[in-house]
C-alpha cells in the first residue's frame, strides 16, 4: 500500500506516494531518477548515498521513506548556485585534485557541505570527522582534506 | 621545454566538474529502453557436487523472463586465461562465488525473489584451501583434467650462478613472509548492460579497463554460442575505480550475454557490495622464501626466492603477476646473481586477479624487509645498503631491463632528509623510521602480442579539436594528461579539447588502463598524433599567409610567423578555408604508438618496458607496546616520474597509492573459512577512512624520459609498492621485532613483542 508524504527537496515542494518499505535513496534514485546521489553499498557504510536532511548528513540508504515527510531534503542535484555556477565546495574539490574516479564525491561533497554550513571555522579533525564515513579508494583523502580546509580558510 | 604552458601545470581533470556535481553517469546509474535486471545464484558450498537445480518455482515468477543454469551455456563454453571458467557451472562447484544459475526480470526485486525459488542439492565435497595443502602428494585435484593442483605456468627465472654466489657472499639473510587477500574495494561495483541487435551483434555498456580485449572475449563467446561474424561494441560508462579488477572479462559479463540472448532483451547486471567484495577476484595471498647475500662492503651479491600463489579454483591475468614479480626480484637494486621459482596453485578459494602493482607488492615485500635483514647482518645502516646498491642509468639488468632514467637515488635521499633519518634512526624508543624502494614499469610493459595504442585526432571549422583515444579513464586522470599533451603541441586551450573515449566504435585499439602504461603509451601516440596534425594545419595555413611552414607556430589558436607576428591566422579560419574551397578536405591525424619494449623471451628475459619508474617511501612509526598499535607519524613517499604532466593528478596517484598500501600493511584482509568469505562488508573489512591518513609527503622527483611524453613516465601502480616493508622495517627500528605476515596488525605486534621478551 502506497502512502503520500509531501516533503521539501532541493528547495521544491514534492508530494508523492511511496512504499513505506522504500528508502530514500530508492526514492530517490529508482523512482524521482536523481542518480547524482550513488549508493555504494546499500548499508550506511560508505557514505556514496549522504544527503542533507534538515542540516544533517544523513545515509539516504538506511533512511525510511516515511522519515521524509515534512523535512527539508538537499541532494547534490541541489547545490549548485542559481547561477549555474559550482558551490564553493564543489569548486574547491575540482581545483585540489580531490576527484578520482568520482563515485563516492556526490556523498563528499555533502558530508563536507553539511559541516561547513554547520561551522564557520572547522578544524582538521572536524574536517576528517565530517568524512569519515565517506570511504573513497582512490585519493588517499588529502586533497579531500585540503579542498574543505581551503573552503573553511578562505572565508 | 622551460617554455611549456600546459604540460607540468596542476591543471584540475576534465571530468570532475561532472563528478562534483552527480552529473556523471556510472553502470549503476544506466537504463536503457525494455531493460531487465539479471541476478546470479552462487554456490552455497567451496567445493560441491551439484546433484540437482530445480528452477520451476522461479520461472513461474510473474515477471521472471528466464532462468539460466550451466545446461543453458553452449557448447561448453569457458573463459579465462586458461579457458577454465564456465560463466555457470555444471557437475561440480569449486569455490564458494561459483555461479549455479541466474535469472532475468523485469525488476531486481523480482530477480532477487526468483533466486530464492530455485532449489539446489549439493553434495558437499573435503575442500582444499591452502596452496601447500593443495601441493601435496595425493591431494584432491580441483581440476582433474589438469592432473595436477599446480598450473602448468612454469614461473622461473635464473640468470648468474648463485650458489656460486652464496659461497662468495660475507652475509647472508634468508626468511619467510607471506601476504594476504586484499580485494580492490571500487566504490562504484561490478556492472554491465548486455544488448543484441535483431541481427544479434553486441553492444556491452560496462566499465571494464581494457575495451578492445573484453570485445575480443565477447566475440569469442558469441562464435562458441554460435553467432558467427558479430559485431560487439563496447561502451564504457564513467567507471567507479578500477585498480586491476575490471583487466580481465567475468561470469557475470558473459551471463548477462546469455540471458539477454535469451529474452532478447537488454540485461543489466550489477554487483551489490556482498557481490563485490565475495565474487571479484582479489590479490593473491603469497608464501615466499627468500635469501640474499652481500660482500664485505654490502654489495648484492645474489637474491634467491621461492614463491607459492594461491591461485584459486580458476585462472585469470592474475596468474601471470609472477612475471611483474619478476621486476623487482631481478632489477630492484644491482644484483648480478638472480634464482626465482614461483608456482601458481589451485584451490577451492575465490581465484585471484590483477590489482594494482601485480604481483610487485608481494615480491618488494620481502626483498626490502629481507634486505633490513641483511644489513643488520653486515652492520651497515639501511640508508646506505641501499644506497650502496641503488640502480643506476645504463644499466642492464639480469633480466636484460635497459635502464634508461633512473631517479632511485634522489629518491632514496629525499626519503631519509625529509624523515631525519640520521636523528631519528636507531633509538629503539618505540619510536623508529624504516624505508624501503621500488622498481616498476614506467614505460608500458609487453605482455600481450601488443602494447599499442591509437589516437585519432580532428578539429572542425570551429578551431576546436576532438582526440579519439583508445586509452580508458578510470579516474586516474587520461582525459585531461592527454588534453594536456595535445593542447601543448597545437598551442590550444585544454578547454577546447574534447576527449572521446569510451566507445569502440568510435575509439581506436588500446592494450587496456594497466601497467601504470596510459600517460606513456596513450599520451606518446596523442603527442604523435598532435604533430601530425599541427603539421597539415602549419601546411594549410602557409599557403595562406604565404609563409613557410617551418617558419610558423600556434599560440592561444592563432597561428603566426616566428619571424613576422603580424602575420598571422586564427586556427577556425584556417580549418574554414580548408572545408569551404573547392576540392575541400578535412583536418584529421591518426597516429598508433606501440613501444619498443620486448615481450619476454622463454627464458623470461627482455625489455619488457621502455623506461622504469623508481621510487622510496620513509615512514616514521610509533609503536604502542600495551596495545601493538602502530601509528605513522611521518610518511614520505619519492617517485621518479620522469616528468610530472600534471603535478596535482600525479600527487593523487602516490596519495591513493601510498594508503592502499598502507591498508594492505596495517589492516586490510579478506577472512576465509572453508572458502566462504567472512568479511565482506566495510564494517569488517578495514579499508582506510579519512581519519586514518598520516601526514604525508608525496616528493617528485624529475628524470626527463626521453622516450617519454614530455620526458614522463607511469605512476600509476607505484604508490603502493614499498609501503609494507617501509612500515615493517619502521617497526622493527622502532621496538625491535620483524612482523613477516601481512597485515602487522596489532595481535601479531603484541605476539611478536611478548616472543621476543620485549614485554610480559
Amino acid at each position: 500500500m502506497k502512502k503520500a508524504i509531501t516533503f521539501t527537496l532541493n528547495n521544491e515542494v514534492i508530494e508523492t506516494e511511496v512504499d513505506p518499505k522504500w528508502t530514500l535513496l530508492y526514492l530517490l534514485r529508482e523512482v524521482l531518477e536523481m542518480t547524482g546521489t550513488k549508493e555504494g553499498c546499500g548499508y550506511g557504510e560508505c557514505g556514496a548515498c549522504t544527503v542533507i536532511i534538515n542540516g544533517q548528513a544523513v545515509d539516504s540508504c538506511l533512511y525510511p521513506v516515511m522519515e521524509a515527510e515534512g523535512r527539508k531534503i538537499t541532494t547534490i542535484e541541489g547545490i549548485m548556485l542559481k547561477s549555474g555556477e559550482l558551490d564553493p565546495i564543489q569548486q574547491a574539490l575540482v581545483q585540489n585534485g580531490a576527484v578520482q574516479c568520482g563515485f563516492c564525491t556526490p556523498g563528499m561533497v555533502m558530508s563536507a557541505k553539511a559541516l561547513l554550513d554547520e561551522k564557520e571555522r572547522p578544524t582538521e579533525d572536524d574536517i576528517k570527522d565530517s568524512i569519515a564515513g565517506n570511504l573513497c579508494r582512490c585519493t588517499g583523502y588529502v586533497n579531500i582534506v585540503d579542498a574543505i580546509k581551503s573552503v573553511a580558510g578562505g572565508r | 621545454m622551460s617554455s611549456l604552458t600546459k604540460v607540468g601545470q596542476r591543471i584540475p581533470k576534465k571530468d570532475a566538474p561532472l563528478k562534483v556535481t552527480g552529473a556523471a553517469i556510472y553502470i549503476q546509474d544506466m537504463k536503457v529502453p525494455g531493460m531487465l535486471y539479471g541476478k546470479i545464484l552462487y554456490s552455497k558450498y567451496a567445493h560441491a557436487k551439484i546433484l540437482k537445480i530445480d528452477t520451476g518455482k522461479a520461472e513461474k515468477l510473474a515477471g521472471v523472463r528466464a532462468v539460466l543454469t550451466g545446461a543453458d551455456v553452449p557448447n561448453n563454453f569457458k573463459f579465462g586465461f586458461l579457458k577454465d571458467n564456465p560463466p555457470l557451472k555444471t557437475g561440480k562447484v569449486l569455490s564458494a562465488r561459483d555461479e549455479i544459475a541466474a535469472v532475468a526480470a523485469i525488476s531486481a526485486e523480482i530477480a532477487e525473489e526468483a533466486l530464492d525459488l530455485i532449489e539446489v542439492e549439493y553434495e558437499e565435497l573435503p575442500g582444499i584451501f591452502d596452496p601447500l595443502d593443495a601441493m601435496k602428494e595425493g591431494a584432491p585435484l580441483i581440476h582433474e583434467e589438469f592432473k595436477s593442483n599446480v598450473l602448468k605456468l612454469p614461473w622461473k627465472l635464473v640468470a648468474g650462478d648463485v650458489e656460486e654466489a652464496k659461497k662468495a657472499s660475507a652475509y647472508i639473510a634468508e626468511d619467510s613472509f607471506s601476504t594476504q587477500w586484499v580485494t580492490h574495494c571500487c566504490l562504484g561495483t561490478s556492472g554491465c548492460i548486455a544488448a543484441f541487435d535483431m541481427n544479434n551483434n553486441l553492444t556491452m555498456y560496462s566499465n571494464t579497463q581494457i575495451p578492445s580485449l573484453a570485445q575480443n572475449d565477447y566475440l569469442e563467446a558469441l562464435k562458441t554460442f554460435g553467432l558467427k561474424n558479430k559485431r560487439v561494441r563496447i561502451i564504457q560508462c564513467v567507471i567507479g575505480g578500477g585498480f586491476g579488477s575490471k583487466l580481465d572479462t567475468y561470469a557475470y559479463e558473459y551471463i548477462a550475454i546469455l540471458l539477454a540472448l535469451k529474452t532478447r532483451k537488454p540485461v543489466k547486471i550489477v554487483f551489490s557490495r556482498e557481490e563485490e567484495f565475495f565474487a571479484t577476484s582479489p590479490r593473491q595471498c603469497t608464501i615466499t622464501k627468500i635469501s640474499q647475500g652481500c660482500d664485505k662492503d654490502g654489495r648484492l651479491t645474489f637474491r634467491e626466492m621461492e614463491m607459492v600463489l594461491d591461485n584459486g579454483a580458476y585462472v585469470s591475468w592474475g596468474a601471470t603477476t609472477p612475471s611483474v614479480m619478476m621486476v623487482p626480484i631481478s632489477s630492484l637494486y644491482k644484483v648480478q646473481n638472480i634464482k626465482y621459482v614461483a608456482k601458481c596453485v589451485y584451490t577451492n578459494n575465490t581465484y585471484s586477479q590483477a590489482m594494482r602493482g601485480y604481483g610487485n607488492p608481494q615480491a618488494t615485500f620481502a626483498i626490502e624487509s629481507c634486505l633490513d635483514q641483511l644489513a643488520e647482518k653486515a652492520g651497515i645502516d639501511p640508508l646506505e645498503i641501499r644506497r650502496i646498491n641503488a640502480n643506476e642509468p645504463g644499466e642492464i639488468t639480469p633480466q636484460n631491463f635497459r635502464i634508461t632514467s633512473c631517479g632511485m637515488k634522489e629518491c632514496i635521499d629525499e626519503v631519509a632528509n625529509r624523515l631525519d633519518w640520521k636523528g631519528k634512526r636507531g633509538k629503539h624508543n618505540n619510536r623508529g623510521v624504516g624505508m624501503a624502494s621500488l622498481i616498476h614499469v614506467g614505460g608500458a610493459a609487453r605482455v600481450y602480442k601488443s602494447d599499442g595504442c591509437g589516437t585519432i585526432i580532428k578539429m572542425d571549422d570551429n578551431g576546436k579539436v576532438d582526440v579519439i583515444t583508445g586509452s580508458s579513464e578510470i579516474g586516474q586522470g587520461s582525459e585531461t594528461i592527454i588534453s594536456q599533451i595535445v593542447a601543448e603541441v597545437l598551442g590550444i586551450n585544454i578547454d577546447d579539447i574534447n576527449v572521446i573515449n569510451n566507445d569502440t566504435d568510435v575509439c581506436p585499439w588500446d592494450v587496456g588502463a594497466h601497467a601504470s602504461r596510459t600517460t606513456f603509451v596513450a599520451g606518446n601516440s596523442a603527442l604523435g598524433a598532435a604533430r601530425k596534425i599541427k603539421a597539415q594545419i602549419l601546411e594549410v595555413a602557409a599557403k595562406n599567409l604565404g609563409e613557410d611552414p617551418q617558419s610558423l607556430d600556434i599560440k592561444d589558436g592563432v597561428v603566426f610567423s616566428t619571424k613576422d607576428k603580424e602575420k598571422n591566422i586564427p586556427l577556425s579560419k584556417v580549418l574554414r578555408k580548408v572545408h569551404y574551397s573547392l576540392g575541400g578536405r578535412m583536418l584529421v591525424a591518426e597516429n598508433f604508438y606501440d613501444p619498443p619494449n620486448e615481450n619476454f623471451d622463454q627464458n623470461f628475459r627482455g625489455n619488457l618496458s621502455v623506461s622504469y619508474a623508481y621510487g622510496a617511501h620513509g615512514v616514521e612509526v610509533e609503536v604502542d607496546k600495551d596495545t601493538g598499535q602502530v601509528k605513522i607519524l611521518n610518511y614520505i613517499a619519492a617517485h621518479d616520474v620522469g616528468k610530472a604532466i600534471n603535478p596535482m593528478l600525479l600527487e593523487g596517484q602516490i596519495y591513493g597509492g601510498g594508503l592502499q598500501g598502507i591498508g594492505y600493511a596495517l589492516g586490510e584482509r579478506m577472512i576465509f573459512e572453508k572458502g566462504v568469505l567472512k568479511n565482506g562488508n566495510f564494517l569488517d573489512y578495514k579499508m582506510p577512512t579519512a581519519k586514518d591518513v598520516p601526514p604525508v609527503q608525496a616528493v617528485i622527483v624529475e628524470t626527463d624520459e626521453q622516450a617519454g611524453p614530455f620526458g614522463a613516465k607511469g605512476i600509476g601502480e607505484p604508490g603502493l609498492v614499498p609501503t609494507a616493508p617501509a612500515i615493517a622495517n619502521a617497526i622493527y627500528d622502532a621496538v625491535g621485532v620483524r612482523i613477516k605476515d601481512l597485515p602487522i596488525t596489532p595481535e601479531k605486534v603484541l605476539r611478536a613483542l611478548q616472543e621476543k621478551g620485549k614485554i610480559a
